[in-house]
């Protein structure tokens, strides 16, 4: 049995496990250190984390353009016949939030980087220099989209830590395939 | 990084810079300190992707010696403050002010010692010295045209790059530049 890439009408492929797992670790990664960063002491150590920050977070919004596309590009296997009314109404749902969010914060980082008054260039791990978006730089426009991406984030980790219990409660307590179909991939014989 | 500024004035006065320097020849030598109205210290950092970071340190003092004889032997002390850096945005000047850049708390002196003039032109010169900051001191070279000489005072026109790394001040590379563009007017009242 060879792993197959793409997802079939059961199972994920090995492209979409790999990219689920990706984002979902740098996510997390991003708001440690979203949250790190402007608390820590040194100035230094703070100028260079929020640079990171900034290169993770173009590296997230690439990684989710790729898997929008290849999403979209895909079937996504059903969810199994257990699973109840409710669940199999929202599920869709808070999935469609959750690429949201994906979307939506690298966007509003870039946003607040673009419109800061500091006017700090974006390189992302100092391959090459990001352009800002096309937006008027002000106080107050920084001030905006420092407290959007502020509240992108704790949203956006809020319906994380939903997704993770969801399915651990499939694991360990429906004991379904949900959780460990994205874990391992589909097979060439499926 | 300041430089300091040039015995230029002593090859203005004694090397046959024309008009300046033959009336003046005998007036220029001296002790001249240099007076804050008049002077000024401007450094430049390019930006990736284009333009630059500019700032200018508001506080600093220091004495030009001109040597009567000999130009080389012609000496500037400049001592600067960096708490005094000014940028025109706020977070931006204490960030430089604090440990991520001068340290000015613990290093509130930016110190050039001239060791050398050497003089390439009617009224120019290079100024060789020992740049010390953040506690590291390493020579420098700037580049000094005088501009002015009346009665007690002269002026200076300094320009030089420094490598800002070299000084502990590396933060920020490559988003800026590790050149630092200084751009001074330096006026001396005799006296």
């Amino acid at each position: 049995m060879q792993a197959s890439i793409t997802n079939t009408s059961t199972r994920y492929g090995w492209a979409m496990i790999i990219l689920h797992w990706l984002i979902g670790i740098i996510f997390i990664g991003q708001f440690v250190l979203g949250f790190v960063m402007v608390r820590i002491e040194s100035q230094r150590t703070s100028f260079e984390l929020i640079q990171l920050h900034k290169s993770f977070g173009f590296l997230l919004l690439g990684l989710i353009i790729l898997r929008i596309a290849w999403r979209l590009g895909n079937v996504a296997p059903p969810l199994p016949a257990s699973v109840g009314t409710l669940e199999r109404r929202t599920a869709p749902l808070v999935h469609l939030a959750l690429y949201a969010f994906q979307v939506a914060l690298p966007l509003s980082g870039w946003a607040l980087v673009s419109v800061s008054t500091l006017e700090i260039p974006t390189m992302p791990f100092d391959l090459f220099v990001m352009p800002n978006l096309p937006l008027t730089e002000s106080d107050a426009a920084e001030s905006f989209w420092a407290s959007a991406h502020w509240y992108l984030a704790y949203a956006g980790i809020t319906l994380v830590a939903l997704h993770a219990a969801a399915a651990l409660r499939h694991h360990f307590l429906l004991r379904d395939n949900v959780l460990a179909r994205m874990i391992t991939p589909s097979s060439g014989g499926e | 990084m300041k430089a300091r500024i040039l015995g230029l004035a002593a090859f203005a006065a004694c090397l046959a810079v024309p008009a300046i320097a033959a009336a003046a020849l005998s007036d220029a030598a001296g002790s001249y300190t240099i007076s804050p109205s008049g002077s000024s210290i401007r450094f430049t950092i390019g930006k990736a992707g284009g333009g630059g970071f500019d700032g200018a340190f508001g506080r600093f003092k220091g004495t030009i010696r001109i040597d009567n004889g000999d130009v080389g032997r012609s000496k500037v002390d400049l001592t600067i403050y960096p708490e005094s850096v000014g940028t025109g945005q706020g977070r931006i000047d204490q960030f430089l002010r604090s440990d991520a850049v001068f340290d000015a708390a613990n290093n509130p002196e930016i110190q050039f010692r001239s060791t050398s003039v050497t003089r390439t032109g009617d009224t120019t010169a290079v100024v060789t010295g020992r740049l010390t900051a953040r506690g590291k001191t390493f020579p420098e070279k700037f580049t000094a045209e005088l501009d002015g000489l009346k009665g007690g005072t002269i002026r200076f026109h300094v320009t030089g790059k420094v490598l800002r790394s070299r000084y502990g001040m590396d933060v920020g590379t490559p988003l800026y530049s590790n050149v630092v563009d200084f751009n001074m007017m330096l006026t001396g009242r005799k006296g």
